[in-house]
């Protein structure tokens, strides 16, 4: 029994030939990104992870455990041959065993033992600085950033009538996105370092991070407030309430979700830049803590240190040796993992406030 | 009804004893005279001359577009939020004031005039919040005093019995007639004079329509209701007076009776009998 003419079996054709290619390449691109993504992060995680979890020890006394990677300085490497083993120690280990040995050999009236260390700069101890001056830099900036983009996106949206001016005024904040990172930096050091005289600081960090990511704010939220439906605003209007009102109580909590979570996405992202930091508030290295100052005023104007600074300090700025590269993908690991965390944060957020109010 | 081949009259059933038709003569609230209105450069009210009874209902009618919404907005100076939108002869009066005088407060007039609109838009609160949101922006904060306005919207829009259990869940949670009607009931909390309707059961079904022109039978006792509506049946049906509106020009105003069952206007009775529009 044979089978009738099929009449749909496929026909070799060039169209065919060129959607099986095409298909081919696009999947093959994906792919290949996904692959350059996963070999990044693999070998951050791999080698960075390591810098963490070594730096496990545990404590005399509560919490019994801490991170010597995590939560100390960074601090001198010295190498050195004792007792014909090679010994590798960080800077205040390292001369508080000499002393010891030292004091050791006075007792039993022998000469003091010679200590042959090699160091290195940065490549013992932790970032703690660097983590503290980052979370500084986001919180500060984000303030003045969600501050500003927000109140200028309501005025844009709500209240300015579109004209010539509005116009202008959003051109304005487009180029202003398609802005180089260094030049934000050289504008902050010309602007907020010598011009205000805020120096190397905080403040003149905070500022210039801001006016960075403040087109990422004001895109996002004017996107956000333009999605809360007009009826909202209308109902509101229509029972007597001022713009104001209006805005606060039926505009903006719904909008916040949104404004929110690509601010938060925009604001991550620019803390990972190291540009605009090098002039205005990065400082290579500072042994004292942010909050370790005379004066509350002298908060603000301190300089801090920071992750991608670290990075880019540790990683160039410093001669590159066998015991460099800890410090490098350490600090690389932690960082992946904050900016990880700022996301995640910002997700939930959105999440947990979009429960609350949906439409 | 549009499309469908038109009777000679328009059937719609008018019983003489219909309550739509109030006995007794009403004061004028608003006057509207000479009105002409501006898009930008576009005209859209030509030379509106019309006056609205206190506590009855008048009904806007007419094909899309034709200036009946445009006109239902000036009355409570909604039209304010349009770039461009503005009158350039006339005036709008109610109780003899002139919405458009320097020392009318358009925030003041919106407590008076409230209005409900064609799309249900309660806010994505809860049902109580809902109610309560115009006394709160007035600074009401007493709780007592807000439970009391709840129910008493509530009971008025005919909506309590339904949602009594659970004012405190969202306001969205309610079937679409249920919003229209909490809508409702949002704008007679503040206790205004005037309600405006713009189509407010063009997004319902049949039995929600129903409710809600049942209800604005009940509210034309306290308020003065204005409707537009694209349903000629639901004009016939609920309103006390009728007015037909065709490109910007008010055609024909007149007891909805009259309007519906002889109007003295050939472009009147082509619309109402379903001959166009």
């Amino acid at each position: 029994m044979s089978l009738p003419p099929n009449p749909f079996a496929a026909k070799p054709s060039r169209a065919r030939a060129a959607e099986k290619s095409v298909f081919w390449v696009f999947r093959l691109a994906t792919y290949l990104v996904l692959a350059c993504g996963a070999f990044v992060f693999g070998d951050i995680v791999l080698k960075g992870s390591g810098t963490v979890l070594h730096g496990f020890k545990t404590t005399e006394q509560f919490p019994y455990i801490t991170n010597t990677f995590l939560f100390e300085s960074p601090e001198s490497l010295y190498v050195f041959e004792h007792d014909g083993k090679k010994v590798e120690m960080g800077d205040k280990e390292y001369r508080a065993f000499r002393e010891s040995v030292e004091a050791k050999a006075k007792l039993a009236g022998q000469p003091a033992p010679k200590f042959k260390a090699e160091s290195y700069v940065y490549s013992a101890g932790g970032i703690w600085p660097c983590i503290v001056g980052t979370v500084l830099l986001v919180l500060g900036s984000m303030t003045i950033a969600l501050t500003l983009g927000v109140a200028s996106a309501i005025y844009l949206n709500e209240y300015a009538s579109d004209g010539k001016i509005v116009r202008y005024i959003r051109l304005a904040i487009l180029n202003l996105a398609g802005v180089p990172s260094i030049v934000f930096g050289l504008f902050g050091f010309g602007m907020f370092v010598i011009f205000l005289d805020w120096n190397v600081s905080l403040l003149a960090g905070w500022f210039t991070l801001a006016f960075m990511v403040l087109p990422v704010v004001i895109t996002a939220s004017e996107e956000a407030l333009k999605a809360v439906p007009k009826g909202f605003r209308e109902g509101s209007l229509a029972l007597g309430a001022t713009k104001w009102q209006t805005i606060r109580s039926n505009v903006l909590p719904y909008a916040l979700p949104g404004i929110l979570t690509s601010s938060i996405l925009g604001i991550a992202r620019v803390a990972g830049e190291t540009a605009p930091i090098m002039f205005t508030a990065a400082y290579v290295v500072r042994d004292k803590l942010p909050w370790d100052v005379d004066k509350f005023s002298d908060f603000f104007f301190q300089g801090v240190m920071a992750l991608p600074y670290h990075i880019y300090v540790v990683s160039s700025k410093i001669p590159q040796n066998e015991y460099t590269e800890r410090v490098q993908y350490g600090t690389a690991f932690v960082f992946l993992g904050i900016v990880a965390l700022i996301a995640t944060t910002s997700i939930v957020l959105r999440n947990k406030l979009r429960g609350s109010y949906k439409w | 009804m549009e499309t469908s081949a038109a009777p000679a009259k328009f059937s719609v059933n008018v019983p003489a004893s219909s309550s739509a038709i109030t006995p007794g003569t009403a004061s004028t609230l608003i006057e509207i005279e000479n009105l002409d209105f501006y898009y930008d450069s576009k005209q859209a009210l030509f030379d509106i001359n019309l006056k609205l009874d206190d506590r009855r209902v008048t009904a806007f009618i007419g094909p899309s577009g034709c200036g009946k919404s445009t006109l239902l907005r000036c009355l409570n100076r909604m039209n304010d939020l349009i770039d461009g939108a503005h009158i350039k002869r006339g005036s709008l009066k109610i109780r003899g004031v002139d919405l458009h005088r320097k020392d009318v407060d358009a925030i003041e007039l919106r407590k008076r005039v409230g209005m409900v609109f064609q799309k249900s838009n309660p806010f994505p609160k809860s049902i109580y919040e809902n109610i309560t949101y115009g006394l709160r922006i007035q600074g009401v904060n007493n709780k007592a005093r807000l439970d009391e306005v709840v129910e008493k919207s509530l009971r008025g829009a005919a909506l309590w019995d339904e949602v009594k259990d659970r004012l405190h869940e969202s306001g969205l949670s309610l079937s679409g007639g249920q919003q229209q009607r909490l809508c409702i009931a949002r704008t007679i909390a503040v206790e205004p004079e005037v309600i405006l309707m713009d189509e407010p059961c063009s997004a319902l079904d049949p039995i929600a329509t129903a409710k809600v022109e049942e209800l604005i039978h009940e509210l034309k006792k306290q308020f003065t209701i204005i409707i537009v509506t694209h349903s000629m049946q639901q004009a016939a049906r609920c309103s006390d007076k009728t007015a037909f509106f065709y490109m910007g020009k008010l055609i024909e105003y007149d007891d909805t009776r009259t309007i519906f069952m002889n109007p003295g206007n050939p472009q009147t009775e082509a619309y109402v009998s379903g001959r166009f529009g």
